[in-house]
């Protein structure tokens, strides 16, 4: 009794530090950044998916307002790529967790 | 008595595991101890606690993968010996290997043909001694390397990889005697290779049968390229900068219609100083300003969610396609025909290396 405690105590003791997951699913956006629907878990903060919402309308509009309106962005990162396709104003973002060994896709479509 | 020394095998495939230890078992002349693991923590947990001199790891598992594993132990047991073996012939991942810092990277398959290589590889990596010697070169030139191969009369294929762009150099008994890279052979790929700043480099076998192509000594070869770079560092005269500058444009120029690609246009990342330079397009202002701003929006995004480095950003319309990537302190901004085809962010990485040489 106790020895459990000690060994587990023992061995997680300074693992403490806060990991936020990446975020996996959909999310509509509109004109204005507004959330319209989403299947990102609810655990992920609203905050930083109205900020990817944001960033996102400020991609197409950066490329609008230089004589290049885009109809699709993807963002590759290291660990997660966004797809987003222009909606009217708005846009649907798709959000894909990547592994170390996932290929990168080779044709720029979903 | 000698002492025996620890091979730990990793791999996910128990039956291959079982293969493995098998081979090595047998035709390690040194005897080995061959110890196994399936996955990446009882590996761990076994680095911990016995005295493993080399790890032969996978690099597709589950959960934990081989590159994650090999980053981890290069941390945690710096003297450690790591070998990947993988079935992934992407030549990303060797690089990625190499580029943490592995010691060996074999394919699965070439290690079935070729096992009497294979095993000897392993050999010499259980054999060094840990107290004395040397290993890995840094800081060293691409020169530096091959007057090294060269003096201690070797004979072997160094394959040279700068990102997507690969190089191959056949060195027969001291001899130089091919060279191959971006498309080009002999001489003129080895003065376009030893342009390259940076970069990774492996030993393959020997091609003893390879037909040579250069009959120049090595060292005359080196003084000749030392000298164009020189050259090219330093030019005064004004005929001489305006000459070479045509020269890079044609170049660029080609290697744009090589590739397919409608246009590059390189633009200084934020904060930093330099003009924006572009080739086949007349909308620089335009482009250079979304170039700026898609590339700092990006990279917020990515620090905000954590989500690690920016690789590359894509867009298109019903007119082009276009490839963003950042290189150093210069973001590019690629653009393709919507009906381009094959590895768009490869291709726009090779344009993108090729740019700077």
């Amino acid at each position: 009794m106790g020895i459990l405690n000690k060994i587990t105590f023992g061995l997680f003791r300074g693992s403490t530090a806060n990991i936020q997951e990446l975020p996996t699913g959909s999310v509509t956006v509109d004109r204005h950044g507004n959330i319209v629907t989403s299947t990102v878990s609810s655990a992920f903060p609203k905050k930083v998916l109205h900020s990817i919402g944001h960033d996102v309308l400020e991609l197409f509009n950066e490329a609008r307002a230089s004589q290049m309106p885009l109809a699709e962005v993807t963002l590759h990162f290291g660990s997660l790529r966004i797809t987003a396709r222009e909606l009217r104003g708005g846009a649907i973002i798709f959000l894909f967790p990547q592994t170390a060994l996932m290929p990168t896709p080779h044709s720029f479509r979903l | 008595m000698e002492k025996r020394h620890k091979i730990l095998l990793l791999d996910d495939d128990n039956d291959w595991l079982a293969l493995c230890r098998e081979m090595l078992t047998a035709a390690l002349p040194s005897k080995p101890e061959i110890i196994t693991a399936s996955t990446a923590r009882r590996a761990l947990a076994l680095l911990e606690t016995e005295s493993i001199r080399l790890l032969v790891c996978d690099l597709k598992m589950p959960r934990i993968d081989g590159l994650q594993m090999i980053s981890i132990v290069r941390r945690r047991f710096p003297e450690l010996r790591t070998v990947v073996l993988s079935g992934m012939e992407d030549e990303e991942f060797r690089s990625r290997s190499y580029a943490l810092g592995v010691d060996l990277f074999w394919l699965k398959s070439e290690m079935q043909r070729n096992s009497k290589l294979f095993n000897e590889c392993l050999e010499s990596l259980l054999g060094r001694d840990t107290q004395s010697g040397f290993r890995g070169i840094q800081s060293k030139s691409l020169m530096d390397i091959i007057q090294m191969e060269c003096l201690s009369r070797s004979s072997t294929v160094l394959r040279i990889t700068r990102g997507p762009l690969v190089a191959k150099l056949w060195i027969q008994d001291g001899d130089l005697i091919d060279a191959e890279t971006e498309g080009a052979q002999g001489e003129v790929a080895f003065q376009r290779l030893l342009a390259w700043r940076m970069g990774t480099f492996e030993n393959l076998p020997a091609e003893p049968n390879r037909p040579r192509t250069i009959t120049k000594p090595v060292n005359a070869l080196l003084l000749e390229s030392a000298q164009s770079m020189d050259e090219n560092t330093a030019p005064t005269e004004p005929e001489v900068i305006e000459a070479q500058s045509h020269r890079k444009t044609i170049w660029k120029l080609s290697q744009l219609t090589r590739e397919g690609a409608e246009f590059v246009i390189s633009v200084p990342t934020a904060g930093t100083k330099g003009e924006p330079e572009a080739i086949g397009t007349q909308s620089i202002a335009s482009l250079t300003h979304w170039t700026q701003r898609a590339n700092d929006i990006a990279l917020r995004l990515g620090e905000r969610l954590g989500a690690g480095p920016l690789l590359h950003l894509t867009g298109q319309n019903l007119e082009r396609q276009v490839l963003l990537l950042a290189r150093g302190d210069r973001a590019f901004l690629v653009g393709w025909p919507t009906d381009a085809t094959g590895n768009l962010p490869e291709k726009s990485r090779k344009l993108v290396e090729t740019w700077g040489s």
